[in-house]
């Protein structure tokens, strides 16, 4: 960060933690005795505690959404684009609230925190989590926070899958849902890049069965070829194309180990940066949870059915070029809420990033998503 | 009087209170918009202009971003009970098909177009050669978004021909007022035509 933050950063942010002591069944059928979960805020609560919205992380990210943590941060939170004074999720109208998923690796509770039975770090024992828990541990967290009922509850890939399960699970403590760049389930093509990436990982000789901590190790190698591979399903044939085409980075080396193209440079720099401060065992419980997320499953595989009980309206976004989670995908959500006759908004937008378009400052997107919040705001009052 | 206004009235009039209410084209909500507060409909609106969409985002109004050469395929038989075009048939590529649609995912249909038949437009045609414009149809035949102008007379033959029943008829003039001289030669002297009609073969 340089000296003074940008006007239209929330600039420099703490994060907080919260302890729950009462234990959290999970669907898997095993419970979480104890849990911790960090998270950010940002903004004011207001006095009639209407005006506050929940955003929920992807895949890779955590509670740090937006502002800096130092002065000596390069980089903001992940959503910085959305979330800020004057941003979509204005932070002079709402109380922003973002939490890192149970099973993270950034402070809540996860395979590397210590296992109270035991003593010794989670690692493999740590339960298998679904996005269905993470609502339920977030429930409890707003509850915790005194929100009753969310203004919104908004993220991205897997952070609007999450949101639809808000809606799904707390109908009346949502009064909107926005779900960008998400699907109602995974496809197969979906699972099998989150296969590749596990096994990547598990087959990494340092994964020692998901027990490295007690090694004093971990599976870096297999988590960077996991996050490379995650990459390239982020951006687009074009993106690629555009940012890297064939370039080289000097002579073809005829070597397996140099690097020859820009692309591969890239991928490397991506997969070194991300072993820096995430855990591989965490990165198998995101894809799992994403892989499990399917409402439908329980209603004969009628999505429709699955969203008969929600209330709130909702906004789907999504994007042209994004071939993880396409357009089509949200279309899927969007006839699934009409047959229910729920109010709901879809706009496609023309971006050439591809999946990470949801993170990107793109025009259309943030006007869009601004007019939209713009609408809440004035409707609970902030 | 914003000319759009006693357009919007007519439409009002037609769509009962509380109903379920699909418009095609509904540009940046302000129809829609209109029958929420007066007739408290539950509404969706279809637009492919994301700058329109936005706008409608900002109002409340729900709105889908959709190409209506794409056809309804998002939307079920009777999904609604009207579903509203205005000033929209002429600019789709297939009009014909659209009003069949139309007519598939609601009951009661209405549809509003500027008449090229209106004598002012044929007087430009006649005496000038050239592609006719008016405060209805300000762009040039090269960069006009109406592709598929017709007059009232056209209108009427299509739906006969479809089985579509017209229930009623409203022509505004320039003023945007509906008089009775109008009725005498409505192909001649209507600027705006406004239609209500439902399915073919099945009684109101």
């Amino acid at each position: 960060m340089v000296k003074s933050p940008p006007a239209e950063s929330v600039g420099l942010v703490t994060q907080h933690k919260a302890a729950f002591e009462e234990p959290l069944p999970l669907v898997c059928g095993r419970e979480l005795p104890r849990y911790e979960l960090v998270y950010e805020t940002y903004g004011e609560l207001n006095r009639e505690r209407t005006n506050a919205v929940l955003v929920c992380h992807a895949l890779s990210g955590n509670h740090h959404a937006a502002g800096y943590h130092s002065e000596h941060d390069r980089k903001p939170g992940w959503w910085e684009t959305c979330i800020g004074p004057g941003k979509p999720l204005d932070t002079n109208r709402f109380f922003i609230v973002c939490s890192n998923n149970l099973g993270g690796c950034h402070g809540s509770t996860g395979p590397a925190s210590l296992n109270p039975e035991t003593g010794k770090p989670y690692g493999d024992q740590f339960p298998v989590v679904t996005v269905r828990d993470w609502v339920r541990s977030q429930a409890r967290l707003a509850d915790r926070l005194g929100i009753r009922q969310w203004a919104a509850v908004a993220g991205g890939s897997l952070g609007g899958m999450q949101a639809l399960q808000w809606a799904i699970d707390y109908p009346d403590r949502l009064r909107h849902a926005v779900a960008i760049a998400a699907a109602p389930r995974l496809s197969a093509q979906n699972i099998g890049f989150n296969e590749v990436a596990r096994q990547a990982i598990m087959s990494d000789p340092e994964f020692h069965g998901g027990r490295y901590y007690d090694y004093g190790v971990s599976p870096r190698r297999g988590l960077a070829v996991a996050r490379m591979l995650g990459h390239i399903t982020y951006l687009s044939d074009d993106a690629m194309r555009a940012k890297f085409g064939r370039d080289l980075r000097g002579d073809i080396s005829f070597d397996f180990e140099e690097v020859d193209f820009e692309v591969e440079s890239y991928l490397r720099y991506q997969g070194q940066r991300f072993v820096q401060d995430f855990d591989a065992n965490t990165y198998l419980l995101m894809t799992k949870a994403l892989d499990y997320f399917d409402p439908a499953a329980e209603h004969d595989d009628d999505f429709s059915a699955a969203l008969a009980s929600v209330a709130c309206s909702t906004l789907l976004l999504s994007f042209s070029s994004d071939w993880r989670f396409p357009p089509a995908r949200s279309r899927e959500i969007l006839r699934a809420l009409l047959e229910n006759n729920k109010p709901v908004s879809h706009m496609e937008i023309e971006a050439t990033q591809g999946h990470d378009a949801f993170l990107m400052p793109i025009q259309r997107y943030l006007e869009a998503f601004s007019a939209y919040m713009g609408n809440v705001a004035r409707e609970v009052g902030a | 009087m914003n000319p759009l206004r006693r357009e919007l009235e007519i439409v009002a009039e037609w769509v009962e209170p509380g109903s379920r209410v699909l418009d095609l084209g509904c540009g940046d909500g302000t129809l829609l918009q209109y029958l929420i507060e007066r007739k408290g409909v539950t509404a969706y609106g279809l637009e492919h202009d994301p700058r329109k969409v936005t706008g409608c985002m900002a109002r409340g109004v729900n709105v889908v971003r959709a190409d209506l050469d794409d056809g309804l395929s998002d939307f079920h038989r009777d999904s609604f009970d009207h579903v509203i075009m205005s000033q929209t048939i002429q600019a789709v590529r297939y009009p014909d098909k659209l009003l069949e649609d139309m007519l598939r995912v609601a009951h009661h249909g209405i549809v509003t177009f500027p008449n090229i038949g209106y004598w002012r437009l044929r007087v430009q045609l006649l005496l000038q050669g050239r592609m006719p414009r008016s405060p209805a149809l300000p762009n040039a035949w090269y960069n006009s978004p109406n592709i598929h102008l017709c007059t009232v007379r056209d209108f009427e033959r299509l739906c006969a021909s479809m089985g579509v029943q017209i229930r009623e008829r409203r022509l505004l003039d320039r003023a945007h007022r509906s008089t009775p001289v109008i009725d005498l030669a409505p192909n001649l002297l209507g600027e705006i035509a406004i239609y209500r009609f439902v399915r073919g073969s099945e009684s109101l």
